[in-house]
């Protein structure tokens, strides 16, 4: 058990954060000091705490999203896209719908609007993989670079904020963005778009796990022929699922607008949705797995960033560390599937 | 036609008590063989046999799980594709190993060390001299494309990379299956030829599950059967074709289960009400189209559709369940059309079918048994309610599964995919004979079952009857159908070509049904690759 431990999390942590201190050392920087840095920022001080977790919101709404695509077999790769375009559509009317209704209102219907954009944006790649079969992981990717560009050109043309030189949409003021909770311990920082991150994660789990039309999703994604011979709609299901899928993501936009940026500049992609496809892989698809992964995926990058800015090193210096731990613990996991094996076949 | 020399020498290769496992299905099970230098040797058997397996550890592609390999009589690993070359083995898979893009002298020169240029010049001029060696008269282009090349050429080239290798022993799987008959033709003489070499006489193993080519160019041949061998034949003067034919096709389609007891073929009363009807069906988006076929089934009866895999039966099978839609006639049940039903309406209504295929379609490995046995009704109450799964009635349900058809497995909540393959042909016939079955279709219940597993089947098959429901039962297995049908069909290119009433002398008539339908399939399966050889 104890051995199990070591090869599946101990060594790929250890060897993530030693290569990361070989390479930190290198770059004439004391690897100490960062990770010191890293955790004290990140976690320990109350304002760090409160980004890591205002980040999560975005994170875990991208999360749902993979989860949900993925647990059907369906490799929705199309997340950036999707995710821009919902924020584009929510930054353009929410401010706005701020001032013609009350706000839980206004908030509704940029989420659902949002969602719309998203899924609409993933019609094509759907529609030709469940009735084409053309692989979808190369065309929802191609169709994200198209609604990157899509959505410069909306901010550029269409609503661009006439009251600045600068690309934007119109700032949404910050009375009318989604509400901060936490007012004790988190002194009232945190975003609760959160909130809605951790309904829609435990939401897609519970539907996944326990419900029939998980059951559905998840024989498509286990075996499509199984699934054609228990009468399942193939096709129809695969739709369905970019539907909810890209929905989501576009979502996950709508939230990062109203409850954090409050606007979206052209050429702003912060490119979450490539960025959680390892965490959900690392959680198995699993929800509450998902969500201890962004945490520590959100600590880790919001003290890597700051712990960046005082040594002098690259942002990327986190993206390494999660990188090598990533390729660790699949190496782990790989060695001890074969090492059961051989055990198994000796036995 | 064996060389006289060579025929009592030490054999090049001897296989001895050789086994394979994928998981719980047992590929190749105690196979004894021995490869000669001069001689052509046929492996025949249907698909699934083990043929390729054993092709396969040849090759050093497969370890076997236990056995012996000796090589020129000492006892030999084959580590290795590399290794099995470097011992003298070539082989020519059924699925060209060349890469397409590159030129034929290219694809020989992979196999050089990595630092050094490949000397092309001399890698064309030894390929144009083996190529001489078979007969080739500048007919191969060593600087051609291999992906320009038809499947002849390719086969041709992969030959001659074998004997630029000093290969001894040549193993081709399954080589002529994509050939035109010019080109088949072609290939069996090349083999003949190489075999009685005087100088350099090789050892030929030639893959096929066609009996008449095992025939025209064998000088021995090894029939197996469900990964066994079923019998061994030397076809030479003091036997006639005909006998050597129906000697095989006894060995490939007999045996194993031989000890199940015939049942009296006690006819349901005539008045029985027909359940299934099948009428005038025809696919003709299927390979091969299915055409015309007429079956009824009364309650209570076990109707046998015998014949070579791949004639139609999965078409079939798959028309009656619902997951393949057909073009013309019709299917009842009970009097009632069920055209335009799913798979979920008529498993309600009671048409059931129990796949041949446990891993890849019939169940879900990585669901638990008590969602397999639902997979076919997902939403329906007791088991969920508003949508929600139930995980109590889901359990209950799975345990009476479990008690009722001895699956053995830690409980309900078990994997199918840590299932033998017994214990997951148990939990698809749980789900298949739940609840109000009226008609239901096993395809080849037993392929792949141990012997005990296999028994276990068919008493559930006979039970099934004898609650009166109408069973249709497709099998390749000869016996298994004689022994549990009434009536007994015979398929061959998508049309039932012999109907024959079940019991007494069955066996002889439904044999010889098929031998005589074997031939029709043949030409048409050459018909049908000409396009692709050309």
């Amino acid at each position: 058990m104890t051995g199990r431990f070591i090869r599946l999390v101990a060594a790929p942590l250890l060897l993530a954060l030693g290569l990361t201190a070989c390479m930190l050392a290198l770059m004439g920087v004391d690897p100490l000091a960062y990770f010191g840095l890293v955790v004290q920022r990140g976690l320990l001080s109350p304002s760090g705490l409160q980004a890591a977790i205002t980040r999560m919101a975005p994170l875990l709404l991208v999360a749902a999203s993979l989860i949900l695509a993925f647990r059907a077999g369906i490799w929705n790769l199309g997340g950036d896209g999707q995710y821009l375009l919902g924020a584009v559509i929510a930054a353009a009317i929410a401010p706005a719908l701020a001032g013609m209704m009350p706000h839980w209102l206004a908030w509704l219907v940029c989420f659902a609007a949002a969602a719309v954009t998203g899924a609409v944006w993933s019609l094509l790649p759907a529609w030709l993989r469940a009735r084409r079969g053309v692989n979808e992981v190369v065309s929802s990717l191609m169709m994200s670079f198209l609604g990157l560009s899509l959505a410069n050109v909306l901010i550029k043309f269409v609503f661009q904020d006439p009251g600045t030189t600068v690309p934007q949409t119109v700032t949404l003021p910050v009375a009318d963005r989604l509400p901060r909770i936490g007012d004790g311990l988190l002194g009232g920082a945190v975003s609760s778009g959160v909130l809605v991150g951790l309904l829609a994660v435990l939401l897609v789990h519970g539907v996944m796990t326990r419900t029939a039309f998980g059951l559905r999703l998840r024989i498509v994604g286990a075996n499509a022929r199984a699934a054609v011979h228990a009468g399942l709609d193939v096709p129809r299901l695969t739709m369905v699922v970019f539907g909810l899928s890209a929905g989501l993501a576009g979502l996950a936009g709508a939230v990062d607008v109203l409850g954090i940026q409050g606007n979206v500049r052209a050429g702003w992609n912060p490119a979450y949705g490539l960025m959680v496809v390892p965490l959900v892989f690392l959680a198995r698809f699993n929800g509450f797995a998902a969500i201890v992964f962004v945490f520590l995926f959100s600590v880790l990058s919001v003290g890597g960033e700051s712990a960046a800015r005082r040594l002098g090193v690259p942002n990327y210096v986190t993206l390494v560390t999660v990188a090598i731990l990533l390729i660790g613990l699949a190496v782990g996991e790989a060695l001890d599937r074969r090492r059961r094996a051989t055990k198994a076949a000796t036995a | 036609m064996t060389h006289p020399v060579y025929a009592d020498a030490t054999p090049l290769v001897s296989l001895a008590g050789i086994r394979k496992s994928y998981g719980a299905v047992r590929a190749l099970d105690d196979v004894d063989v021995d490869f000669r230098a001069g001689e052509v040797h046929v492996l025949l058997g249907e698909n699934g046999a083990g043929k390729s397996t054993l092709a396969a550890i040849l090759a050093g592609v497969q370890q076997p799980d236990g056995g012996r390999i000796l090589l020129d009589g000492t006892e030999r690993r084959i580590a290795s594709p590399r290794d099995a070359m470097d011992s003298g083995i070539g082989v020519v898979f059924q699925h060209a190993q060349l890469v397409p893009s590159l030129s034929l002298v290219d694809n020989i020169a992979l196999g050089g060390p990595w630092w050094q240029t490949p000397q092309r010049a001399r890698i064309a001029q030894r390929m144009r001299e083996a190529d001489a060696r078979i007969g080739g008269t500048g007919r191969l282009d060593p600087f051609a494309r291999a992906g320009a090349l038809s499947l002849g050429e390719r086969q041709r080239a992969q030959i001659v990379r074998a004997l630029m290798r000093d290969s001894r022993l040549l193993v081709l799987d399954e080589p002529t299956s994509m050939l035109t008959p010019e080109a088949a033709a072609d290939l069996v003489r090349l083999m003949r030829r190489l075999a009685d070499d005087a100088a350099r006489p090789l050892g030929i193993v030639f893959v096929t599950h066609r009996l008449d080519e095992a025939l025209d160019c064998g000088d021995r041949i090894t029939v197996l059967r469900g990964g066994r061998k079923a019998g061994e034949l030397r076809p030479g003067a003091d036997m006639t074709r005909d006998t050597a034919r129906d000697t095989l096709l006894g060995m490939m389609f007999s045996g194993g289960l031989a000890q199940a007891p015939t049942i009296a073929a006690s006819l349901p009363a005539a008045s029985a009400a027909p359940v299934l009807e099948v009428q005038r069906l025809s696919i003709a988006d299927a390979d091969p189209p299915l055409r015309d076929v007429t079956l009824t089934v009364r309650a209570g009866e076990i109707v046998g559709i015998a014949g070579i895999d791949g004639n139609g039966q999965r078409e079939l099978a798959e028309a009656l369940a619902g997951q393949r839609p057909f073009d013309a006639g019709d299917i009842l049940l009970c009097g009632a059309s069920v055209r335009g039903l799913g798979v979920a309406a008529r498993y309600k209504r009671g048409l059931r079918y129990a796949s041949d295929d446990r891993h890849g379609e019939g169940t879900v490995s990585a669901l638990s048994i008590g969602l397999n046995l639902l997979i076919k009704r997902i939403g329906d109450a007791p088991f969920w309610r508003g949508g929600m799964e139930k995980l109590a009635a889901v359990d209950a349900h799975a345990r009476q599964a479990i008690e009722a058809f001895d699956i053995r497995a830690q409980g309900p909540r078990t994997l199918a995919g840590h299932l033998s393959g017994g214990n997951l042909q148990k939990v698809m016939l749980a789900r298949e004979l739940d609840g109000a079955a009226r008609a239901i279709v096993f395809a080849k219940p037993t392929h792949g079952l141990d012997v005990r597993s296999a028994a276990a089947c068919h008493a559930r098959i006979r039970a099934a009857a004898a609650a009166g429901l109408a069973v249709v039962l497709i099998s390749t297995d000869l016996d298994e159908i004689v022994a549990l049908s009434q009536q007994i069909v015979v398929m061959a290119g998508g049309r039932i070509v012999a109907r024959i009433p079940g019991g007494e002398g069955a066996h002889a008539a439904v044999g010889r049904a098929i031998s005589r339908s074997e031939d029709l399939s043949a030409g048409g399966l050459q018909d049908r690759s000409f396009g692709e050889a050309s």
